[in-house]
């Protein structure tokens, strides 16, 4: 097997294109037969949310990211995998998170992005904390049992 | 020692980070945050349930029977709920 592709992974306040994040992963290249990527957006929660702040910790969040993302080249063979992570205070409808896999086969390409979100949930030092609209209210999102259920199903 | 804090954590405790000189019998992980629960009413709202705190060692992760390095920086936090 060809050795595994080396992931880009950013953390910034900035916002991500999708479609520029596609193309760098495809670009000059004829080996590649699948991209599947997974965008993570902020939700309102039914009008109720004027914003999410992202709190991260500097160093560690990039560390964490390039672990599981090398995790994820490991297991699967990808030609390419990127993950972007934002930071700071999102508004309903923006993005929160981006994951692009590239395999030569689909298999590969889904499951490496599936892998990659499950385990950025729990294991990624990223904390969400709720602007509540109309209100000083704020309040940080609980964790939930389901992600880390999540997690197991990968498993061997 | 440094000790860095993140999302509650350092809302209750009311510090990003400081630098600590830890007693000769905090040797893991566990005895930290016995010993933080103890220095006062802020750290002890912190640490009220100390077995969901989080703890990465050198932003690395660690679970609560690890023991401490001699150095390093020591990190606080909730579980994440990121993504």
């Amino acid at each position: 097997m060809a050795s595994a592709c080396e992931p880009l992974v950013r953390v910034q306040a900035d916002d991500f294109d999708l479609a520029t994040e596609t193309r760098r992963l495809t670009a000059r290249r004829r080996d590649v037969g699948a991209v599947v990527s997974f965008t993570g957006l902020c939700r309102d929660e039914n009008g109720r949310l004027e914003a999410l702040e992202l709190e991260h910790y500097p160093g560690m969040a990039e560390a964490e990211i390039i672990r599981i993302a090398n995790q994820a080249t490991t297991r699967w063979p990808l030609t390419g995998l990127t993950v972007i992570h934002r930071f700071g205070k999102i508004a309903p409808g923006d993005n929160i998170v981006l994951v692009v896999a590239a395999s030569s086969h689909r298999r590969a390409a889904f499951e490496a992005a599936d892998f990659l979100m499950d385990f950025l949930k729990s294991r990624a030092p990223f904390w969400k904390k709720e602007h509540v609209r109309g209100s000083a209210k704020t309040g940080w999102v609980e964790a939930n049992d389901k992600d880390l259920e999540d997690l197991k199903r990968w498993e061997d | 020692m440094k000790l860095v804090y993140f999302a509650w954590v350092r809302e209750r405790i009311g510090l990003s980070d400081e630098t600590v000189t830890l007693p000769a019998d905090v040797k893991t992980v566990t005895d930290l945050l016995t010993w933080l629960k103890g220095r006062g009413e802020n750290y002890e709202a912190a640490m009220e349930r100390p077995e969901i705190i989080r703890v990465a060692i050198n932003q690395e992760h660690a679970d609560h029977s690890t023991p401490l390095p001699p150095h390093g920086e020591i990190a606080l936090f909730p579980p994440m709920t990121g993504g």
